[in-house]
């Protein structure tokens, strides 16, 4: 059987990923405080440790953390950000509702839908400077890993330096929409909130699969 | 930073606290603290009017649900969108049978939790149609004026659509007037100092001493233009000009003028301020029918002031002039 991580490490990925973007609150509002309201950060540490609290001490499939993080968000935190990141986890929880194991190919799944999902909301994409310059990227780099044989740990790398390259990107674009578009020009030369989230999240997501593979 | 307060992180608690120990007229809706709702529901039948929008703003939103007003409001952290849950409940609080208006401003976020809400709302065979107020003439030029951000001219859309709906209009009949409210209506911003959320702690942007910034957002977007503080009849002059060549107003009967200070403006310059806008008006051969003189729509504890124009035909003209009776508004027959 080719590389796969069980399903039911639900609760512990996402605990992890309530951890990278608490630990990260400050940072994520000086980020933001650069060119938006400066509350990013406080908002996504708000809204994620919510669904922190309700897994506590709970053994959840992928599917089942992942549903709890989007009701967070979405009833947690308003703003841009709790329909964006809820829209983003319920996408990928629905491909990974009911299954055991999850490999490559289904991740990559995952990853598609989260995209897709968040897509029926938002028309941003590449270049917009947002959490989109970081996601796109990330979810093709490991779609064409994948198409290309390399292995699910492979592909989670090349993952990771995509979101972090997209992260990097966002740096050098004018914002187009959102709170950041009012300046114009005067966004260049700083990182998008949104896009820097992302990347900890994708970043950590590929580290607590990476972690579990089994082969 | 010199602030009134508990917690930073429980400013939008502990107001709604405040909020509802001061007006027992409002309540809270079943298990959700951020949707308020008038404590005496709208009779079976009426068309429900609901907005929200992000805290920081007060009175608007919560301050606007009333009789002839809003019938319930979704609460945001500061100057951030409620939930679309919390817009869901809202939309629940005010159904009366007869459909939902939900009227709020353009904002990103807004319009993504609305859309969100319209859809658990389509779920429950709920009836929820929306008007997008895009007032402000400082955010985007006369061809993009769907990016337009809503501002202080959110009040005249709920003032009218809250009126329609006390009157029996039906929710295509308050929807339509709703959006002749937005289309009548411009509204320009100055903003003369920065603002603070507490949580952040200092200014998320900056204006120097002795500046203004013309077009101003209400969260501090950045204007058309920054330019040296002058006298409150060159501001006049300088926000109507913009409004005025946005908009005919010439064409209506009258109109009705709203000068709302943004949060730190001494309301004596409010009516400085109002004088000169009055005189200019007249001079220009517009009638003022009304005018709401106050802290309507403010920016926390911004310096500044904002200035909305509504043009009236017969219809708004009768609307506006209804009762409702609001922390924010109250008006007699």
């Amino acid at each position: 059987m080719s590389e796969h991580f069980p399903s039911n490490t639900g609760s512990a990925i996402v605990t992890n990923l309530v951890s990278i973007i608490v630990a990260n609150r400050e940072y994520l509002s000086e980020v933001d405080g650069a060119i938006g309201d400066g509350d990013h950060g406080i908002n996504m540490a708000k809204g994620f440790s919510r669904c922190g609290k309700t897994l506590e001490g709970r053994e959840l499939s992928l599917a089942e953390a992942l549903d709890e993080l989007t009701l967070a968000l979405m009833e947690g935190i308003g703003g841009s950000m709790g329909p964006l990141y809820g829209s983003l986890f319920i996408g990928m929880a629905d491909e990974v509702r009911g299954r055991d194991s999850i490999d490559g190919a289904t991740f990559a799944r995952l990853l598609r839908g989260g995209l897709t999902s968040l897509q029926d909301i938002s028309d941003a994409g590449v270049g917009d400077k947002c959490l989109m310059d970081t996601l796109i990227p990330a979810v093709e780099a490991f779609e064409q890993a994948q198409a290309s044989g390399a292995t699910f740990r492979e592909a989670l790398h090349r993952m990771k330096s995509a979101a972090s390259q997209g992260r990097d990107s966002t740096r050098d674009l004018v914002a187009k929409i959102g709170r950041a578009s009012r300046l114009g020009e005067r966004s260049l030369g700083v990182l998008d909130a949104g896009a820097v989230s992302c990347c900890l999240i994708l970043t950590n997501l590929a580290e607590s699969v990476e972690a579990r593979l089994v082969a | 930073m010199n602030r009134v307060i508990n917690d930073a992180d429980l400013v939008v608690e502990d107001m709604l606290a405040g909020i509802l120990l001061a007006h027992p007229e409002l309540v809270q809706y079943e298990s959700n603290p951020r949707v308020i709702r008038k404590r005496t529901s709208s009779p079976a039948g009426q068309v429900g009017i609901v907005t929200g929008g992000g805290s920081g703003h007060e009175p608007a939103f919560l301050g606007y649900v009333g009789p002839g007003l809003v019938d319930a409001v979704a609460v945001g952290e500061i100057f951030s969108s409620p939930t679309a849950k919390s817009f869901f409940d809202a939309f629940r609080a005010a159904d009366q049978g007869a459909g939902v208006a939900c009227l709020y401003g353009n904002y990103a976020g807004d319009n993504m939790n609305v859309k969100l809400a319209m859809k658990m709302a389509a779920s429950k065979a709920m009836n929820i149609r929306t008007v997008v107020a895009n007032d402000d003439v400082a955010s985007a030029p006369p061809a993009e004026i769907a990016k337009r951000r809503g501002v202080a001219g959110e009040i005249f859309m709920w003032k009218i659509g809250g009126a329609a709906a006390a009157q029996g209009y039906d929710l295509d009949g308050v929807i339509r007037v709703a959006q002749k409210a937005v289309d009548h209506c411009r509204s320009i911003g100055v903003g003369l100092t920065p603002c603070t959320i507490p949580a952040v702690g200092k200014p998320n942007f900056q204006i120097a001493d002795g500046l203004m910034e013309l077009g101003i957002g209400h969260h501090g977007e950045p204007g058309i233009e920054v330019v040296p503080v002058e006298s409150a009849a060159a501001m006049a002059e300088r926000m109507l000009a913009p409004i005025l060549a946005d908009r005919d107003f010439t064409q209506d009967q009258s109109v009705v003028v709203l000068v709302s200070g943004l949060g730190a403006t001494p309301v004596m310059e409010l009516y400085i301020f109002y004088a000169e806008v009055e005189r200019q008006l007249r001079a220009k051969g517009l009638r003022t029918h009304r005018c709401y003189v106050g802290n309507y729509f403010t920016s926390l504890e911004m310096m500044g002031v904002t200035l909305t124009l509504l043009g009236l035909d017969a219809e708004l003209s009768r609307l506006i002039d209804q009762p409702c009776r609001s922390i924010g508004m109250t008006q007699s027959e």
